[in-house]
């Protein structure tokens, strides 16, 4: 079974590095400021560091003030996972860089966040909707999508 | 020998989305097309018989041997959308055994099928694909309703992305209710089916 690593684990290795990334944490996972996010998932993914080589999901939650997403990080070598989440203010034009150049399978979760949450991810190189069709109005897991 | 190669005009190292792009927009514009002219039902399917005709031995008994066979090889198309489809396998195998109406072969080509399932969701999404594998079956041909949600979305009704019912999209003869409906249920909509293949006759080919 998949143990969840010791969160003073990942807070010490990304300050190694990169003081000053972590907003906040708690039991399980880490706060990023948005801007560094792209970076702390570099440093975790070092096969000399913690070696989280696989990106099991990306998901986006919409707290209504915020728009909170969270990456499940596992390393398949040293078998254990890890929660790494940022914040998104604001409703229009949200964007996070995206990491689809650490993890190939960012691809097209990114685009189903993009699809159904609106959040854009810079640098993907072909952020286009997914579930929905072209010309679809409004993204519509967002709270306050009132629908047709 | 001229070994000469051919270099195409166009610059090839185009990335593969960009290329992409206008089909994803056509899709979406035939979609929303969709989506805005097919909110009213379509007429149901009528089978009519013009009173001229009805005591006409010669042309009921080519009609009744005609149906007679239709009826016991209605070939259904391999179409499935989500889980009704399962019960719809369900019913071809063994233990409920569809080849008792002469219809085990499920057709990979719609140019084979006489019957189409619609057994699961229809998204607005796959709308267009539904149109043209009905539009690809060769007449006469027969549409079968399969549960809740292709009847008129059910559990989704008024959802966003789904055709409030498949009778929106290409017209309907026959409807089995349930969530998913049980094997059974499904047989006795084949059968009411093959009464209404029956009562086709080749003297009115119009179904409107």
């Amino acid at each position: 079974m998949t143990e969840i690593l010791d969160v003073s684990k990942i807070i010490n290795e990304i300050n190694k590095e990169l003081p000053n990334s972590i907003v906040k944490n708690n039991d399980d996972s880490v706060w990023i400021r948005p801007d560094d996010i792209k970076k702390v998932c570099s440093i975790l993914k070092n096969p000399q560091g913690l070696d989280f080589s696989f990106l099991t999901s990306i998901s986006a939650v919409d707290y209504i003030e915020y728009f909170e997403i969270v990456y499940h990080l596992t390393s398949m070598r040293n078998n254990y996972s890890g929660i790494i989440k940022t914040k998104c203010y604001g409703r229009k034009n949200l964007a996070l860089p995206s990491v689809i150049d650490i993890w190939k399978t960012a691809d097209l979760q990114e685009r189903e966040i993009w699809d159904l949450m609106g959040i854009q991810f810079q640098g993907h190189p072909n952020l286009k909707r997914i579930l929905l069709w072209e010309g679809f109005d409004g993204h519509p897991l967002r709270k306050d999508y009132l629908g047709n | 020998m001229d070994n000469e190669i051919i270099v195409p005009d166009q610059n090839l190292n185009i990335p593969l989305h960009d290329t992409t792009w206008d089909l994803d927009r056509n899709e979406g514009d035939y979609i929303n097309h969709l989506k805005s002219t097919h909110l009213a039902p379509l007429a149901e399917p009528l089978l009519e018989v013009p009173d001229d005709l009805q005591k006409n031995v010669a042309v009921t008994s080519i009609d009744a041997l005609i149906g007679w066979g239709r009826k016991a090889s209605a070939w259904p198309l391999s179409f499935g959308l989500a889980c009704c489809a399962f019960e719809m396998m369900a019913s071809a195998m063994s233990r409920f055994d569809l080849s008792r109406f002469g219809m085990e072969v499920f057709r990979p080509s719609p140019r084979q099928a006489d019957l189409i399932i619609i057994a699961g969701t229809v998204t607005w999404k796959m709308a267009p694909a539904i149109e043209r594998v009905y539009e690809q079956m060769a007449e006469p041909r027969w549409v079968i309703s399969m549960g809740v949600c292709a009847t008129s979305g059910g559990p989704y009704y008024g959802s966003y992305s789904v055709v409030p019912g498949v009778n929106h999209i290409i017209p309907v003869d026959v409807y089995v209710p349930g969530c998913p409906p049980r094997p059974d249920a499904l047989l006795y909509g084949i059968m009411q089916l093959h009464e209404k293949i029956k009562r086709y006759s080749i003297k009115n080919k119009n179904r409107k």
